[in-house]
């Protein structure tokens, strides 16, 4: 199992430097993607690797000409990323419709990187009506036809069917190891399922499938052994993180460091990507969309059934009853919310949830960061106090 | 000429009828209750026709943004929002008009309270989150018109969508009011709104005479009408006494600044809290802003509006406008318009507070530089909230942009 996560470590590191060593090595060619909205199944289908972006880690040159300062620096860094060319070895990238940032993102994109294709995939804000549901579907069948353009692929019903079960697969081992750490935290750290989680974004999925289910064999394996001495890890605070984006591979270790420790989260670098899909897409509804041959409608259905993003729309109360009511599932004893700067889906929501948690006497504490983070001092008095709080 | 006799004959008639309109208006929709009257709030690009149709008051807290911007009230509110808990970073009209809504503060004492909220996206994705929070505080009923973004194309499936849509809006005003659609009064409406839009580009149009019978200050005015009025009689009389008023203006050759030297296009909201010292500003320097993308954008997409069909071109016509269109779309409008109004400069207000306005402007102003040979000046500001604005900085700039401005007009042009 270490031997895994050094693997999944160098390649969440070092995605780009991944794509080209799986193109060297198998032929396979990667498709960016920006949001986890993203319909992944379709460029699975077609025989392509989804790989997330999150940007470049170093100095922005590039960038500024293009946008303002107050632009989250996720879309800043993806921006300087693909200007810089770092992203020439994709075939391509693909831009869901989310938030007026990643909007212009995706304009900038088509006007100034030029390798490989452009794709936008002008999903619904508002997921709640039948008619959103059925433009919903509409916008995958044109992103089928779109990437079957782009790679020269047919893509079949049963290709679909395949990559929507291989996509199943790698979502329901993630989410048998965040059950699996939320049992004992102590089997692996914070940092350690965030690279997990990453690495499962970017990687050939059958390669990350494979890696999952051994890691979650390993870890249930070590569950018996720990229960065996009950005890580990009952004296850190059980938390629940809560926001857009994290990108920083040393985050969890301050917060564990503090006396703390995530258990499970709403981000869309974590459990938004599976819950939900995982859970229930298996059931009855593929059983009926099988007799009626149409795999797409399956797979808008698990998204429009996730954990919704606070760019759209599912309700007016949906994310403050998810998010307390996985701090009780959960075992949590607090909330940390981690706010990208300039994120405003996220920081209009922030109110109202904060709303929803002190009604229910849950304490929560607000990191609004860029990135890179800010100087670690600062973060580990916050994180500090916090847990002394609770 | 005498200055005072000067600025007397510039000063625009209509203003006064204006001022007379906008206050019965807020009037009648604070007096909605008692007069047993549904009001109904509304994004600034919002389908407003079937609320006027129904005799639903459409209330705008955009407008009501600008109105708190301009009486200078914006930082009070925002920073009212921020002890709220809400991000200084956020659009300063959701800022202050959240905020304004539970103390009933701002210009007029608060909006009259809503019976329903009706959210069209074709702006921005703010107005989702905004509309969402104003749904849980007042907990009225909420209808989201989503209108997918057109990065290049509008397609097929995008129209049905939007179609369909339509038939849910009026669905949904039904059942809050308890009442039938009335299609005969619809379909005047439909006419109607038409009209309002013609008479208004008719007004902005008239800017291509030299000297400019009005400028883009005068625009951001005159534009409450076509924005909060728009498909009523009300807005179309209005329009047309104005339209007149212009024409005299360019037959008298009356224009918007004493000595028009150079003509120039405005990008983005107007800075509401500066309109007057920004106007006096490029004014002194014989400098008029003859058009901009703004007040332009609520007659942008007539070309899609069908005045005999109004509920079916509606979708498009609501679809693709200014702002939910791509980037490279957006530079080739500005171009037009640079040719349109024969501008000799861009002025670009990077704005804070307006993501989708503000987030590729850079590439705009590239574009349209070098396809039309024009030089362009960037003021970073915010369109409410005044801490974002840097008095002296913004001075120097204007300044240095109007001498390079009157250098480039007094060089010999290029055979």
């Amino acid at each position: 199992m270490r031997e895994i996560l050094q693997t999944m470590t160098e390649i969440a590191a070092a995605p780009l430097r991944y794509a080209r060593r799986l193109q060297s090595e198998t032929g396979k060619r990667s498709v960016g993607y920006v949001c986890s909205y993203t319909p992944e199944e379709i460029i699975v289908a077609a025989g392509a690797n989804p790989l997330r972006l999150f940007g470049v880690t170093g100095e922005l040159t590039r960038v500024d000409a293009h946008l303002q300062s107050y632009c989250c620096s996720l879309v800043r860094c993806i921006l300087e990323s693909g200007l810089k060319g770092d992203t020439d070895c994709l075939a391509g990238v693909v831009f869901p419709h989310t938030c007026d940032s990643m909007q212009r993102l995706s304009d900038l994109w088509r006007l100034n990187v030029t390798t490989g294709f452009h794709l936008d995939a002008v999903l619904p804000v508002k997921l709640t009506t039948e008619s959103a549901r059925e433009y919903y579907f509409d916008v995958l069948r044109r992103f089928r036809e779109d990437m079957e353009r782009e790679s020269g692929v047919e893509i079949t019903p049963g290709d679909l069917w395949k990559a929507y079960e291989l996509m199943g697969q790698v979502r329901s081992l993630l989410f048998r190891i965040y059950a699996l750490r939320c049992a004992e935290p102590n089997l692996l750290s914070g940092d350690d399922l965030l690279t997990i989680v990453k690495a499962s974004m970017i990687m050939d999925r059958r390669q990350a499938a494979a890696m999952l289910g051994e890691i979650a064999a390993a870890l249930s394996r070590e569950t018996q052994e720990v229960t065996a001495f009950p005890g580990t890890g009952k004296d850190r605070k059980r938390l629940l993180m809560v926001g857009g984006v994290c990108n920083h591979p040393r985050l969890h270790g301050l917060i564990e460091a503090a006396g703390g420790v995530v258990v499970w989260d709403d981000l869309c670098t974590g459990a938004r990507y599976f819950q939900d899909t995982a859970d229930k897409t298996q059931g009855d509804t593929r059983e009926t969309a099988a007799r009626e041959g149409e795999p797409l409608r399956v797979i808008a259905e698990s998204y429009l059934q996730r954990a919704v993003c606070p760019a759209k729309h599912a309700g007016l109360t949906s994310r403050a009853e998810r998010i307390v009511s996985l701090v009780r599932d959960k075992g949590a004893r607090g909330v940390i919310f981690l706010h990208l700067k300039f994120c405003d889906p996220h920081a209009f929501d922030y109110p109202y949830l904060k709303t929803a948690l002190d009604r229910e006497k849950i304490p929560h504490l607000m990191l609004e960061i860029e990135d890179p983070l800010p100087a670690e001092g600062q973060l580990r008095t916050r994180l500090e106090a916090f847990m002394e709080m609770i | 000429m005498n200055e005072h006799i000067d600025r007397d004959r510039r000063k625009i008639k209509a203003v006064k009828k204006m001022k007379e309109i906008m206050t019965f208006y807020y009037i009648d929709a604070k007096t909605a209750a008692d007069n047993n009257k549904k009001v109904a709030w509304i994004t600034s690009g919002g389908p407003v026709e079937p609320l006027i149709a129904m005799d639903i008051i459409p209330v705008y807290p955009e407008n009501h943004g600008a109105m708190i911007g301009a009486s200078k009230m914006g930082v009070e509110l925002c920073e009212k929002a921020e002890a709220m808990g809400y991000a200084g970073d956020l659009c300063s009209y959701a800022r202050s008009d959240i905020s304004c809504a539970t103390v009933n503060g701002g210009p007029i004492g608060g909006l009259p309270k809503p019976d329903m909220l009706i959210c069209g996206n074709n702006i921005c994705g703010t107005v989702l989150k905004w509309y969402e929070i104003q749904a849980r505080y007042f907990q009225v009923p909420l209808f989201i018109f989503d209108t997918p973004f057109c990065h290049t194309r509008f397609h097929p499936e995008m129209r049905r969508y939007v179609r369909t849509q339509v038939d849910e809006y009026i669905e949904f005003l039904e059942t809050v009011t308890g009442k039938k659609l009335d299609r005969d009064r619809m379909n005047e409406v439909g006419r109607l709104s038409v009209a309002g839009q013609r008479l208004w580009q008719a007004v902005l149009d008239t800017a291509t005479h030299k000297p400019a019978p009005l400028s883009a200050f005068d625009a951001f005015f005159h534009l409450a009408l076509i924005v909060t009025l728009r498909g009523t009689r009300q807005a179309v009389d209005y329009y047309e006494e104005l339209l007149a008023e212009m024409n005299q203006r360019v037959q008298d050759g009356i224009g918007a600044v004493p000595e028009e030297r150079h003509r120039l296009l405005w990008d983005n909201l107007p800075i509401w809290y500066r309109t007057k010292w920004l106007s006096d500003k490029f004014a002194a320097h014989g400098a008029c802003l003859v058009a901009d993308t703004y007040t332009s954008a609520w007659c942008g997409s007539l070309r899609y509006m069908d005045e005999n069909d109004f509920l079916e071109s509606m979708a498009e016509g609501y679809t693709r406008i200014y702002l939910n269109i791509g980037v490279d779309e957006m530079a080739r409008m500005v171009g037009e318009m640079v040719d349109k109004y024969d501008a000799q400069g861009l002025v670009m207000h990077s704005n804070r507070s307006c993501k989708p306005y503000s987030l590729g402007q850079y590439d705009i102003q590239r574009r349209v530089e070098a396809a039309k040979g024009i030089p362009s000046l960037m003021i970073e500001a915010d369109m409410c909230d005044e801490r974002n604005f840097s008095e002296s900085q913004i001075e120097t700039r204007i300044e240095a942009f109007l001498e390079l401005l009157g250098e480039r007009r007094d060089m010999p042009r290029p055979m």
